[in-house]
């Protein structure tokens, strides 16, 4: 709202009219789960008229660089990239390759190499020859970059973005006009979006496409630019730089796999890239394994690397609670989260919960998931009864953050530290404090061990200083540690560049070195806004190095003057020969822009004066992603897992690299056209309340302001259905059901696509069965499924059925399920007819005659 | 005295807190700046931090009402307990509460440790322990958490970022 105070266009593209529209100069509804046409189109409508900002194109992308002759579109193979393998269900990347090198061209993560075990083969060297790739900087041979994405997206015309998306042809070129208008050496536009963009089965590939969108206009390392996630929860961001994830170790290192990484060298060498800053990845993982085992860890021993735990696969939340739903996980701690109510397929993540032998829920107070063995759908039915469970449940309340030292990284990389105000009531703890001390006793009970298997615990360096009278650790203490500091004097280091790789640095996550950089919380700065520049640096502490705009040398020409005087930002110094500006350079400080790294170049040396993009291997903004992505260097329209239409441009319906997971306890729809099930639902959120509940539905203010689960529909739905304003409605999929009350708005626009009318139904997320405020919850709708990237859900495009009236209860909510789960049974025809449709599984497109052969 | 009278004489509680404290919003990942008001070591107002360059000052409905959120009755005070097969909570004290769970773990860790895969592939590992949440925690916590499990073999370890 300030940037529109100040003159900037707002446009809002969402399925429903929302209190953002509302505040918006354009609204824009789209049907659920197309985005990748609509912005597809958006790439089309830049590149056909010439919309691009060519001089940044040319000097800071890929588009001139020529991919390998045995590379195919989805063009060419309606619908799938060269390298499909129909049997492993993914692709192998060979043929994305830049024509001239060898070997795979790394991308920051390397995960479709290393991370997933068949998802690729390892290469023997990463990068090595990245500089001798074949380029055409007129943009005119057939296989650069340019031509391909060209190609790639020229049947996204205005009147096929209207026939998928529903969005009328007119305000969709009025989109595309006024970003190109809004774009270019004077201007620049910035994309926002949040879990509408990402819970779909190619969820990251629409992140991919807004990527390609932004590089073409120049508005990538630019004030004002960019691509801004509007992420959740407080550090959710943090969550993921110091990661609580399966696949990761602090830093964006990837765990180590089993048959990739048996010992330290092989892990360096699969992941470390022959350039750029990833090629001092031997330096992040040696820091990182001093920290965690200190004089334990040295050169004769690998660094301790065998303590670390080893994958072999997929061990992602939805398969982590599948394999509890059949009896492999005994135990589960769940701090501050709430799957009953957040994670799709409540029902599934309830029968985990009941084959579980302990669950520790730390939280306010007692969730649905920490009450789930004697609240639940399937208590109501009579299905289950608390005497049957034999789940042991400790619930543990947790400190505020007011009660507790510590940072949160926020959605722009902004470390902030907040400061502890008081103690925490009672036998309330923070998870800082239930961490230490549970690492205290477990160090205890291990102490007398000569087994192999307990040194990881036993030489685990763990003497934090505590403090106050709950024996708190000192969370100062533990940022210190992340921060890194050198061995020998315990000094904190300045920044990731002065780690080293012969073990006298030790750096709990490099990324976030220079957070205490000269001893000092850095993190903790908290000067006005109106006494510093409007950058703020001295406000908190940005990964990496305090820097505010990641990439920002592309805020400069080639030449490294300012493109602009209104966008001036980053720009090399002549006559003090370094670069400066309004934020810290994102470049090595004191390399000219006339700088080109000779053939044999390596590591940084690697980097060229008009290298911008420091994390890639050839220092160029990806357009086409040689690596990096399992579904596809070009993002491309598929359907969600559950459609109400088939693919109009392509016979393969959805992404072919998406992971399903096929069980009696989470059925699918048909992938297209299915009777029971003719209804597009997605799930929202609402500013009165948060995620799953658990620290809103608790408070008489929030739950006053929202008080009761609702869903929006259109007035014509509402009549074909029979209901009115505030009445009950059953919301129904093959995964479960669900009541709430029918909010009838012409907000809701029924979309006309290809010629039918399609009703959309909105649903928000925040209620469940426990709280100040208790409704059904939507998750009880959704479905197990994986983006292949990130092991994303798909919730904010499936399909569903509305009828009138409350949900069945008792004995008849028990033979309403029955008739649902009958229903939903194929019998073996019906498999077949599926399967010969390729809509069950992942796998190519069977050569069956298409009769929407696009116009455009 | 008349209640208009006497409110002449009332102080807001801004400014009767015996100190101020610098905080951050808890809810969303915009990161907006908080005040704490506290009086008597007990949290009397939060409202927005107008330094912050963030959000100058506002708050949206949920921060706002970050007060409540912290102070309200809805936060329980004691570890519960809930036995296999009971059909009621118990309480417990937190000391013997944390001893059960590290028993757990390490019970649960010796039962399913894996040295090695069918192929002799090292693993040092166990599968049958797994964590969720992590996007409402503190940088520091979530280090201690990976770092924790990572020793104890655990992989199977997720967050919020994940949905």
């Amino acid at each position: 709202m300030e940037a529109r105070r100040r003159g900037a266009t707002i446009i809002h593209i969402d399925p429903r009219f929302t209190r953002t529209s509302a505040m918006a100069n354009l609204h824009v509804p789209i049907r659920a789960g197309t985005d990748v046409a609509f912005l597809g189109g958006i790439v089309r409508y830049i590149l056909e008229n010439e919309r691009y900002f060519r001089d940044y194109v040319v000097a800071y992308t890929n588009a001139a660089t020529l991919i390998k002759e045995e590379f195919q579109d989805t063009e060419d193979l309606d619908g799938l990239f060269s390298g499909w393998d129909p049997k492993g269900g993914h692709y192998d990347v060979e043929s994305w390759q830049y024509e001239g090198t060898s070997d795979t061209v790394p991308a920051a993560g390397h995960k479709e190499i290393f991370a997933e075990k068949g998802a690729g083969i390892p290469r023997k060297d990463r990068g090595r020859d990245v500089l001798d790739e074949k380029k055409d900087e007129t943009l005119q041979h057939p296989r650069c970059v340019f031509q391909l994405l060209k190609r790639h997206f020229a049947r996204y015309t205005p009147e096929m973005v209207e026939r998928i998306t529903g969005c009328p042809q007119e305000l969709f070129l009025k989109v595309a006009q006024t970003l190109c208008d809004n774009s270019g050496r004077d201007r620049t536009s910035a994309f926002a979006y949040a879990v509408g963009w990402t819970q779909h089965s190619i969820g990251v590939q629409y992140i991919r496409t807004a990527g390609i969108i932004q590089l073409l206009l120049g508005n990538i390392g630019r004030p004002g630019g960019g691509i801004m996630a509007l992420r959740g929860h407080a550090s959710i961001q943090g969550s993921t730089d110091i990661p609580t994830l399966y696949n990761l170790l602090p830093g964006y290192l990837p765990m180590p796999h089993a048959e990739h990484a048996p010992d330290l060298a092989a892990y360096i060498h699969g992941n470390e890239a022959a350039t750029n800053w990833w090629s001092e990845f031997s330096k992040y993982v040696k820091s990182l394994l001093k920290a965690w085992w200190g004089a334990a860890a040295d050169a004769s021993n690998d660094f301790c690397f065998d303590y670390l735990p080893k994958l072999t696969g997929n061990h992602a939340h939805m398969v982590t609670v599948k394999d509890m739903a059949d009896g492999h996980v005994s135990g589960y701690l769940v701090v501050g989260e709430n799957p009953v109510v957040g994670s799709p397929n409540g029902a599934l993540q309830r029968r985990g919960l009941r084959r579980a032998r302990w669950l520790v829920v730390r939280d306010f107070q007692p969730t649905e998931t920490a009450e789930f063995w004697r609240t639940s759908p399937e208590h109501e039915r009579g299905e289950v009864r608390a005497e049957e469970i034999g789940t042991e449940v400790f619930f543990f309340p947790a400190a505020a953050h007011t009660e507790k030292d510590g940072t949160f990284t926020n959605t722009q990389r902004l470390l902030q530290w907040h400061h502890k105000a008081i103690d925490p009531p009672g036998d309330a703890r923070s998870d800082l404090h239930f961490a230490f001390h549970l690492g205290r006793r477990l160090k205890a009970l291990y102490a007398d061990s000569r087994e192999r298997r307990d040194e990881p615990i036993q030489r685990l360096t763990w003497d934090y200083p505590t403090e106050g009278r709950h024996d708190d650790p000192s969370a100062e203490a533990v940022l210190r540690e992340i921060n890194g500091y050198t061995v020998a004097d315990g000094k904190p280091v300045s920044g990731f560049t002065e780690l080293k790789a012969d073990g006298s640095t030790a750096c709990g996550c490099w990324i976030y070195a220079g957070c205490y950089a000269e001893g000092v919380n850095q993190t903790a700065r908290r000067k006005s806004h109106r006494e510093q520049i409007w950058v703020a640096p001295d406000w908190g502490w940005a990964w990496p190095a305090n820097r505010r705009i990641l990439y920002n040398r592309a805020s400069a020409d080639p030449d490294g003057k300012p493109w602009s005087e209104r966008k001036r930002y980053v720009w090399w110094d002549e006559k003090a020969l370094k670069w400066t500006g309004s934020d810290v350079p994102d470049f090595i400080v004191d390399r000219p822009p006339s700088y080109r790294p000779n053939k044999r170049a390596k590591g940084l040396d690697a980097i060229g004066g008009n290298d911008p993009f420091l994390l890639q291997a050839d220092g160029k903004g990806w357009l086409f992603a040689p690596s990096g992505m399992m579904d596809g260097p070009m993002p491309t329209h598929y359907e969600p897992q559950e459609s109400v239409v088939r693919n109009l441009l392509y016979k393969q319906q959805c992404n072919p690299a998406r992971h399903e997971f096929r069980r009696r306890d989470n059925r699918y729809h048909r992938a297209f056209d299915d009777p029971r099930f003719p209804l597009v639902m997605s799930t929202f959120r609402l500013t009165e309340h948060h995620t799953a509940g658990g620290m809103s539905r608790t408070l008489p203010w929030l739950s006053e302001l929202q008080p009761e689960m609702f869903c929006e529909i259109s007035p014509a739905l509402a009549r074909a259905r029979g209901v009115t304003n505030g009445d009950w409605a059953t919301l129904t999929t093959a995964r479960g059901m669900i009541e709430c009350r029918v909010l009838v708005t012409e907000r809701m626009t029924p979309l006309a696509i290809d010629g039918r009318r399609i009703e959309q139904v909105g649903v928000p997320w925040h209620w469940g069965a426990v709280g100040r405020v208790r409704g059904d919850a939507a998750n009880e709708l959704t479905a197990f499924g994986e983006d292949p990237n990130v092991n994303i859900m798909e919730s904010k495009a499936l399909t569903c059925d509305l009828v009138a009236g409350r949900r069945p209860r008792g004995e008849a909510g028990r033979e309403a399920f029955a008739r649902l789960d009958d229903a939903l049974t194929l019998d073996a025809d019906e498999r077949r007819a599926l399967d010969e449709e390729g809509l069950r599984g992942a796998g190519p497109p069977l050569p069956e005659p298409t009769q929407m052969e696009p116009k455009g | 005295m008349s209640a208009t009278r006497r409110s002449l004489t009332l102080l807001p509680r801004t400014v009767r807190a015996d100190r101020i404290v610098r905080s951050v919003c808890p809810y969303c990942a915009v990161g907006c700046g908080q005040l704490v008001y506290v009086e008597n070591e007990q949290i009397t107002n939060i409202e927005g931090d107008p330094d912050s360059p963030i959000s100058e000052g506002c708050l949206c409905p949920k921060g706002s009402a970050t007060y409540q959120l912290v102070t309200g009755s809805h936060r329980v005070q004691q570890v519960l307990y809930r036995r296999p097969f009971s059909t009621h909570w118990e309480t417990l004290p937190l000391e013997q509460a944390m001893d059960m769970v590290a028993e757990r773990v390490k019970e649960t860790r010796d039962a399913t440790w894996q040295d090695r895969d069918e192929k002799g592939q090292t693993l040092n590992r166990t599968l049958g322990i797994a964590h969720l949440g992590g996007a409402t925690l503190d940088n520091e916590e979530n280090y201690l958490l990976k770092k924790l499990y990572t020793s104890l073999g655990m992989v199977q370890i997720e967050n919020q970022a994940r949905i």
